[in-house]
């Protein structure tokens, strides 16, 4: 009854029989999430945080085994730092900041991730998704401790759903025989081929690439690969049509080939087979275990609609994305980090249920723009045409010797944050002279402060942040209330703070949401204008 | 309103079209193809303007659209 799909590289949630299973009726708990992957363990934990009650239904037992994610952005580690566990995660991870883009045996390109500082994380950290997952649920356990309300429920496999106007009910299966449960709101984090997605019959829209690319995960002790990026076009040791090197933790390296569209899978993930394509790239005298492989081919899509009445999808099961850029695990984590807030808001009756609806403004916006990269990145490295590949290989020419040519090379266009732009709970942009980057909309740029960093200090509620103004401690507006950070631009010595926030305005005062977002922002406080924002971030006009 | 210049600039138009054909002289229609795509990425970036650049796009791909 229970056939695994794939071994488990942590058995961290055995199946143990919950009270609910013997309740003569089904037991309604406000939310249920369904998937206990990066994205679902990330869910339970914003909400949990919170004090709202959650429930997660895994098929499995815990986590599965395969690197798979393995670049894990700094918008992703911000996140995790206002969950708790961004600690461990920097700690495992492998920093990086350089990549190196060659042809045959040519550099032709690099470039630095992170030339700026002032951040507590770096642009990325290479981590196998097994450890990223593995510290979400350890913090998980450590919320519980602490009297979170979070379950994690092991070999629960949900057969059916039955949405309603209020409330969803789900038929699960476990070992002992099917039960019941109802949920106020079911967060469908399922992955990309979201079982549920499917029982709605539900659109998933977008472009197939016609490539397949051969993951190798091997073990290397004595390589001589510094922690960078590289990527080749046009290999001179003829293992794909492009190969990506990439270092992540306990001396693995991932080796990804373009290996074409038409290939035999069965026989190319024979370990000779896989060895032969090493071997040619790395040298004969290289010595390496084969960890994991796997081949992958993909598409670029996404849901019309994240939310469907009581029903509402994040990450994969939402939208997917080529690899190339590592927007895949990282933009799902940005949904998490755009939903929590407003889930919890509307369960405890301080914002209206089309707040939500904003959810799906927003990520929709999000997984646009990521899909739109990524595109890009795939036609660029996979060209579809006799032309475009003249073109893609013109560009390559021109970028040995040509600066200019260098910023068209796209080997993928890594994540960073989605901004908002345009959309509807932002209130005005009124700091005359303030910097782009901290716009309404935008996701908050950290910067130091006394020892420590402002992001740290972001978060959770809104908060009003104050520079050189002046503020009330707190402003409630229609029972969300807003609390005051003050600072000063002498705060950072190092003027990072400045930059950022205030560019060549005196003073700034920014309405910032749960999510650290900038709702809204002004040169001096104005309570009618801080209250009307206030409004608008909560969807309330 | 339309920013490209669409006027003659050529001090000695002959001349360009001579130089533009002995470029391409003896090449074969890839290394040919390969020429026009690294001249036009060239011309493209001294361009630079994105406005201007679309506009040359439109009347190039209208001209292919014609035909």
């Amino acid at each position: 009854m229970f056939q695994d799909r794939y071994d488990l590289a942590f058995r961290l949630y055995p199946y143990a029989r919950a009270a609910d299973q013997d309740a003569p009726t089904p037991v309604r708990h406000p939310v249920v999430v369904v998937g206990g992957g990066p994205i679902g363990l990330a869910m339970a934990l914003d909400l949990g945080r919170q004090g709202v009650p959650v429930v997660v239904l895994d098929d499995h037992e815990g986590i599965g085994q395969g690197s798979r994610a393995i670049c894990f952005a700094k918008r992703t580690l911000e996140i995790a730092d206002r969950y708790g566990c961004g600690g461990p995660m920097r700690d495992k991870g492998v920093v990086w900041n350089l990549g190196k883009v060659f042809r045959d045996d040519r550099k032709v390109y690099e470039f630095n991730l992170l030339p700026e500082d002032g951040h507590r994380n770096p642009a990325f950290i290479n981590l196998q998704q097994p450890y990223f997952e593995k510290f979400l649920f350890e913090q998980i356990q450590a919320e519980q401790a602490a009297g979170a309300p979070i379950q994690v429920r092991g070999r629960n496999r949900v057969e059916a759903i039955t949405p309603a106007e209020d409330h969803v009910t789900l038929d699960i299966e476990t070992p002992d025989g099917p039960y019941r449960l109802q949920a106020d709101w079911l967060i469908a984090c399922d992955g990309a081929s979201s079982p549920l997605r499917s029982m709605m019959g539900l659109d998933f829209e977008g472009r197939v690439f016609k490539d397949s690319f051969l993951i190798a995960d091997i073990r290397m002790t004595d390589s001589t690969f510094p922690t960078e990026r590289w990527f080749w076009f046009e290999p001179w040791f003829k293992s794909g049509a492009s190969t990506l090197l990439h270092k992540q933790p306990d001396d693995i390296w991932r080796v990804d080939f373009q290996i074409g569209w038409d290939v035999d899978r069965a026989e190319e993930l024979k370990e000779t087979n896989i060895r032969a394509r090493l071997d040619a790239m790395l040298g004969p005298e290289v010595d390496y275990e084969l960890v994991w492989s796997s081949i992958y081919t993909f598409q670029c899509r996404r849901m019309r609609n994240f939310r469907h009445g009581r029903v509402i999808f994040a990450g994969d099961s939402a939208h997917q994305v080529s690899p190339f850029g590592a927007r895949g695990a990282n933009s799902g984590m940005q949904d998490v980090d755009n939903l929590g807030w407003k889930l919890g808001l509307v369960l405890s009756g301080q914002a209206p249920d089309r707040l939500l609806d904003s959810y799906n403004e927003e990520r929709t916006h999000g997984a646009d723009e990521n899909i739109r990269h990524s595109t890009r990145s795939t036609d660029f490295i996979t060209p579809k045409t006799r032309v475009s590949q003249i073109f893609r290989d013109a560009v390559l020419d021109l970028a040995e010797e040509y600066e200019f040519a260098r910023p068209i090379v796209n080997s993928g266009r890594l994540s960073v944050p989605c901004t908002y732009d345009g959309l509807s709970l932002n209130g005005p942009d009124a700091l005359p002279g303030g910097p782009s980057r901290s716009r309404p909309g935008s996701a908050c740029p950290d910067a130091p402060l006394g020892g420590g960093y402002l992001l740290d200090r972001l978060g959770g509620g809104f908060t009003l942040m104050t520079l050189d103004a002046e503020a009330p401690e707190a402003v409630t507006e229609d029972g969300v209330t807003a609390s005051r950070l003050a600072l000063s631009a002498a705060d950072d010595p190092t003027g990072a703070l400045a930059a950022r926030y205030l560019g060549t305005a005196a003073s700034g005062v920014y309405l910032v949401r749960p999510d650290q977002h900038v709702a809204a922002r002004w040169d001096r406080y104005d309570e009618t204008a801080v209250r009307a924002a206030l409004r608008t971030a909560c969807a309330k006009d | 309103m339309a920013r490209l210049d669409t006027s003659s600039h050529f001090e000695a138009p002959d001349e360009f079209y001579a130089g533009l054909i002995a470029a391409q002289d003896g090449l074969s229609d890839e290394a040919c193809l390969a020429f026009c795509a690294r001249l036009i990425l060239l011309l493209a970036n001294h361009v630079g303007d994105r406005e201007v650049l679309d506009e040359a796009l439109a009347i190039a791909r209208a001209g292919a659209d014609q035909n």
